[in-house]
């Protein structure tokens, strides 16, 4: 079920300012692909574009091509709220719903999307959420507290068990370990390596060492200067990318001695 | 590796510790205080006003002066600006328990059952009951907000959710406020210039009452829930999105639940600030001694209205209907204050779990 990316001459705006400009990347299905680069390069947009997710912000709006299996995401008959569905996100910040139980956000996007479920069924569904995001051990005695009772890491995985609760094709995570003590991060990094056999994932990450262990393939992204827009300097395997890279800048950036 | 450390400095040794005022220091000052200027004053026959405010001058010089002398200047300022605050909070605080205090003194003799069930229905010359004010005033204040609730809420979604920096917007918001300042009258006068057209000239009855309250109501639960949604992170709302929910689905579920704790005491204050108001429901409510449960036909009484009513024209008993007032009075009281309570613990039990 998990699906491949391609994303052609992809330009994306906010307003009149252009902040990403030509992208061309393919992203493998069953695969990691890590996006690195510095502050302000345009990653998280450029994520953002890939579950129309970008459009929540006001005067965002994009020009080219995102294809899923073929299918155009900017076509006009394309209904954002199908697409986020199917491309599911992690983000930076753990945002449990605060006034639902840790059962309830497992379930969040499957209720709100007025599924009905049977009392068995959805009970399933959580475990096999709970158990994909390696949370249930820790949880299943108390599936009816508040989640924001939980740690920081816990929040962080329940936000994981929410989105593929609704089993998406796609998985794209904005920096899900920034905010997280190094344990938390080993366990959502193993959680990744779990996650790739049946989703693609694309994760967006500041953290170079983790780019190396979690991901596939690489994409490091750069802008020229302040004002300017972002772009894609290279995309490569990531043993590549971490040895020998096309680019110079690449080398920069990942050695350290970038700007 | 070098030494970076710069060499090791002499340094006066410097004591952390300063002689400080005993704990209790602030209650001797104001014992003080108040001693020293009870004392001049009765020398000098002055009253309690005066009294008190010389006893708060006397300890705001007293306890600085003491702790510019023993401690230091920093702390004499802190003791200062604290004092300052304290005093203030005291003022602020003289009128509200001297009318608490009042309201309950002159209207607990009225309280009692047939004061609470009966009506002023062919009462003369001796106490009745202000049941028919009670139901009125309740009647005509939920219906205000049963109407102005949804307005006032739905409003505040659009200007959060859809307006947002939109000129539309921008004019709701400016109106809203207009809307604020309108004089209580005035919405009374709407309201009758509106029924008189409706249904027929000089048409007075209870749901015209809860039409010109709602005027009042409407844009204090607009503002109060706008900032209530305000508050609620954009992150809860990019999570409901990405799991493919709907943005209507996303406020409805997601963001009002989570400010509905905050939106429920904004309604209460609401209420709280139009349940009082007197001279719109005198308008177009009228005045009447009976009990009438039906909004839609004749005019209904409230407790504002029977309470002027009652000091205006308290006809061959005055002394009855006086006490009767302040019972009304007190009972009106204690009604705001049981539905700021009930706000309170709905707003626990819908705001959002910590898990402690």
């Amino acid at each position: 079920m998990a699906k491949s990316i391609d994303v052609s001459d992809l330009n994306i705006y906010y307003g009149d300012f252009l902040a990403v400009e030509g992208v061309n990347m393919t992203i493998t299905a069953r695969s990691v692909t890590a996006l690195i680069g510095p502050s302000g390069c345009g990653k998280s947009t450029f994520l953002r574009t890939l579950n129309r997710m970008h459009e929540v912000i006001p005067g965002a709006r994009v020009e080219g091509k995102v294809l899923v299996d073929g299918q155009s995401l900017y076509d006009s008959a394309v209904d954002p709220v199908e697409v986020r569905r199917m491309v599911g996100m992690v983000f930076q910040r753990p945002n449990p719903f605060p006034t639902m139980s840790i059962y309830e956000n497992v379930l969040a996007g499957l209720r709100l999307n007025n599924k009905k479920l049977s009392k068995s069924d959805a009970d399933a569904v959580v475990e096999k959420a709970l158990r994909g995001a390696n949370l249930w051990n820790e949880v299943k005695d108390r599936l009816t507290k508040p989640g924001m009772g939980l740690s920081g890491g816990q929040q962080q995985r329940l936000c994981i068990a929410r989105a593929i609760a609704v089993e998406p094709q796609i998985l794209l995570m904005d920096e899900p370990c920034s905010a997280l003590d190094p344990i938390s991060t080993s366990a959502i990094e193993d959680l990744i390596h779990e996650l790739k056999e049946q989703y693609t994932i694309v994760i967006v990450t500041h953290n170079m060492q983790q780019a190396a262990r979690v991901s596939e393939d690489t994409a490091f992204f750069n802008l020229a200067g302040a004002g300017k827009p972002g772009r894609l300097v290279e995309m490569n395997p990531t043993k590549k990318i971490f040895s020998v890279p096309d680019e110079e800048a690449t080398e920069a950036y990942i050695s350290g001695r970038f700007g | 590796m070098t030494d970076l450390a710069p060499a090791p400095t002499e340094r006066a040794a410097r004591s952390i510790k300063n002689p400080r005022l005993p704990q209790y220091a602030p209650l001797i000052a104001l014992v003080v205080a108040v001693a020293a200027s009870a004392l001049l004053g009765l020398t000098l026959g002055w009253g309690v006003i005066p009294i008190g405010i010389v006893a708060a001058i006397f300890y705001l010089i007293g306890l600085t002066t003491w702790s510019r002398i023993i401690e230091n200047a920093r702390a004499a300022t802190d003791r200062l600006v604290t004092s300052l605050v304290w005093v203030s909070l005291t003022i602020a605080l003289i009128p509200l328990v001297s009318l608490l205090w009042k309201v309950i003194d002159e209207g607990k003799g009225a309280l009692n059952g047939k004061f609470l069930t009966y009506s002023m229905r062919n009462v003369i010359g001796e106490p009745g009951g202000i049941y028919h004010a009670i139901m009125g005033t309740l009647l005509i204040t939920l219906a205000a907000a049963v109407i102005s609730v949804p307005i006032g809420l739905l409003a505040a979604v659009y200007l959060v959710e859809y307006g947002a920096h939109s000129q539309l917007a921008r004019w709701i918001r400016f109106l809203v406020d207009v809307m604020t300042g309108i004089p209580s009258i005035v919405a009374g006068l709407f309201a009758y210039a509106l029924f008189s057209l409706i249904v027929g000239p000089g048409t007075q009855f209870g749901i015209g009452g809860g039409v010109a309250l709602s005027i009042l109501m409407i844009p204090i639960v607009v503002r109060s829930s706008e900032e209530m949604l305000k508050l609620v992170p954009a992150d809860l709302r990019e999570a409901s999105y990405a799991l493919g929910v709907p943005k209507w689905k996303t406020i409805l579920k997601v963001v009002i639940p989570t400010a509905m704790a905050g939106i429920i005491t904004g309604v209460t204050l609401a209420i709280a600030r139009v349940i009082g108001e007197t001279a719109p429901l005198l308008i177009i409510c009228g005045a009447t001694d009976s009990v009438n449960l039906n909004l839609f036909h004749g005019q209904m009484a409230s407790l504002p209205v029977f309470i002027y009513g009652s000091y205006t024209q308290p006809g061959s008993n005055p002394e009855i209907l006086k006490q009767m007032a302040w019972g009304a009075a007190l009972i009106l009281i204690l009604i705001v204050m049981a539905l700021n309570i009930l706000a309170r613990v709905l707003g626990k039990l819908f705001s959002p779990k910590t898990g402690h």
